[in-house]
């Protein structure tokens, strides 16, 4: 860099970091941090609250006693402050930004906060660091790496927050993807989800119980990354505001708890917690679809960052607000 | 699949509380179902112990049959802390299919008896792999009971290989106290409460399934019969 151009970044550096959001830009770490934590540690209220009802419907002993342990284990973690579990997953980022939001330092900041606070929140809490390279599985003991934690941008119009969000989820069982088509219909979506859900569940290999989520259309990354945010960005009960597709929850739930298998593919019928569908517009020949199941350790955690430098922290991160899923401009 | 007479809906779910280093003879008497807490000395270990003991030839710094007869499959969330000691806060079960093709060999080396992990293996790999040596499996709950089973450690005596795998592969000798349930999944016959599950499960997937059809566009090695497993 040219003395000239460190003299200009000084300046800019100076200029931008007066206009951080609130009064001090580590606010935006401490939260990242406290997020880390509540998510690695205290399952989502709306989660919990689904897991009782699968226990007051379970009629199989096995199966019953593995939901009363995973509700005491909610517990346990809680009263302990540890993990809850032994897995922590991959943790990921999910950035809501408003449009009169004041990023002051910008999103280079942003970003390099968000992975100090990944790594520093591994070893303090501690998470286990399960990121490598995948080829020479070298890892940094912290959780980040190259695109390693993923972060996810959306925007909302006419306010002056940021939002951000964590998201802990395993990573090896319980997703997939395949190439539909119109001739397929709805009901080879819920072939394709019975297919993923019944290979994955068996054994348990999915940790269910289990949010699913069903991406269907887009290109098939966006097939993909919409079925995750489906599954982990959406809380029990929530229906989507097209009525065909939250016809079409209604029916995936109930026939995931038809296949007559409860948690760790035991005989039973609390499989599915929930199911939420995202939808997105596809290529004129083809219908994508895509599954990602939300484990039991549903772990997710939001706050809201206001203007003034008050933070929110909140149960339900509304990731899916209707400028998100808009079809027009 | 091999029929048996063990009725799943009337499994004894009995407790059993087990010290470790595990009396074989205690392990002839666990049924399917019973839910085991074990006391004592286990090692964690995965594929970086299997590999680099078995494949590379690399002996472990201590003889395993001198830590344990129990072997759990899990990497814990584990730090460092500032004075040399470590935090281990919580530990769950890694899916124990992948390791497969090292069993024979380590539970002949070792002289482990008890292998805890997710999700198991088939009863045909117990009755080749397991039953021969007088090992069981144990089955972690959920899988996803962390803080329960972290709860029950009470010290970490020792971790080896840690600067050469990492904490997430590294051996960790744990000192646990009551640490369970962990769910009888094969028995010392090679019977696996999984695949009896399967079974019912699979009785009712035709019905499941009724008559939604095959998808226009097939895959390339596509398992078809959904009777089957895919580990």
């Amino acid at each position: 860099m040219t003395s000239q151009n460190k003299t200009m970044h000084a300046q800019l550096t100076k200029k931008y970091a007066d206009a951080t959001i609130g009064p001090d830009w580590s606010i935006i770490e401490s939260t990242a941090m406290t997020l880390m934590r509540n998510a690695a540690i205290s399952i989502p209220v709306d989660f919990k609250d689904g897991i009782r009802d699968a226990t007051k419907t379970e009629r199989n002993p096995l199966s019953l006693f593995v939901l009363e342990q995973i509700s005491e284990n909610y517990t346990t973690a809680e009263t302990d402050g540890r993990p809850m579990c032994g897995d922590t997953g991959l943790p990921r980022w999910y950035v809501k930004i408003g449009e009169h939001c004041p990023m002051g330092a910008g999103f280079v900041r942003l970003e390099r906060t968000l992975r100090r606070a990944t790594a520093e929140a591994t070893r303090k809490i501690p998470l286990r660091p399960n990121r490598v390279h995948p080829l020479t599985r070298k890892d940094h003991d912290n959780n980040v790496g190259i695109f390693a934690p993923e972060i996810d941008y959306s925007f909302e119009p006419d306010v002056d927050w940021m939002e951000i969000t964590t998201v802990h989820k395993g990573g090896l069982f319980g997703s997939d993807y395949r190439m539909l088509f119109p001739a397929d219909g709805i009901d080879g979506i819920k072939r394709f989800f019975l297919d993923t859900f019944v290979e994955f569940g068996r054994r348990g290999m999915a940790c269910q119980p289990a949010v699913v989520g069903l991406g269907i259309g887009g290109c098939k990354d966006t097939t993909m990354r919409i079925a995750k945010e489906a599954a982990c960005l959406r809380t029990v009960g929530d229906r989507h505001p097209d009525p065909q597709v939250a016809e079409l929850e209604e029916e995936i739930k109930s026939l995931g708890n038809r296949i007559g298998m409860g948690p760790m593919g035991f005989v039973g019928n609390s499989a599915v917690i929930d199911a939420h569908i995202e939808v997105a517009y596809a290529h004129t020949g083809g219908m994508p679809v895509a599954m990602h199941t939300f484990c039991f350790a549903s772990r997710r955690a939001t706050a809201r960052i206001n203007a003034n430098g008050s933070v929110e922290f909140r149960s339900d991160p509304k990731w899916f607000t209707e400028h998100h899923r808009r079809e027009g401009f | 699949m091999t029929t048996s007479p063990i009725d799943i809906d009337h499994l004894a779910m009995k407790r059993v509380d087990l010290t470790c280093p595990v009396d074989p003879a205690e392990l002839r008497k666990l049924q399917l179902g019973d839910m085991v807490y074990l006391t004592g000395t286990i090692f964690t270990g995965r594929e970086g112990l299997y590999k680099r003991w078995l494949d590379d030839g690399i002996e472990p710094p201590v003889p395993l049959h001198e830590i344990s007869n129990a072997n759990f499959h899990c990497s814990p969330a584990a730090a460092r802390r500032e004075d040399g000691q470590y935090d281990v806060k919580a530990v769950t079960g890694t899916a124990s299919f992948r390791f497969g093709k090292w069993f024979n060999r380590f539970f002949e080396r070792s002289g482990v008896k008890v292998i805890i992990g997710k999700a198991g293996l088939s009863s045909e790999d117990y009755r080749r792999l397991f039953v021969p040596h007088g090992a069981v499996y144990l089955t972690t709950v959920g899988y996803g009971l962390g803080a329960t089973y972290g709860h029950a450690i009470r010290h970490i005596p020792a971790v080896h290989w840690l600067e050469e795998l990492g904490i997430a592969q590294a051996m960790w000798v744990l000192e646990v106290s009551s640490m369970g349930p962990f769910i009888v999944e094969c028995d010392a016959q090679g019977n696996s409460l999984f695949e009896l599950s399967n079974e019912r499960i699979n009785a009712g997937l035709k019905d499941v399934y009724g008559d939604l059809p095959q998808p226009v566009l097939r895959r390339f090695g596509e398992v078809i019969d959904r009777q089957q497993e895919v580990i």
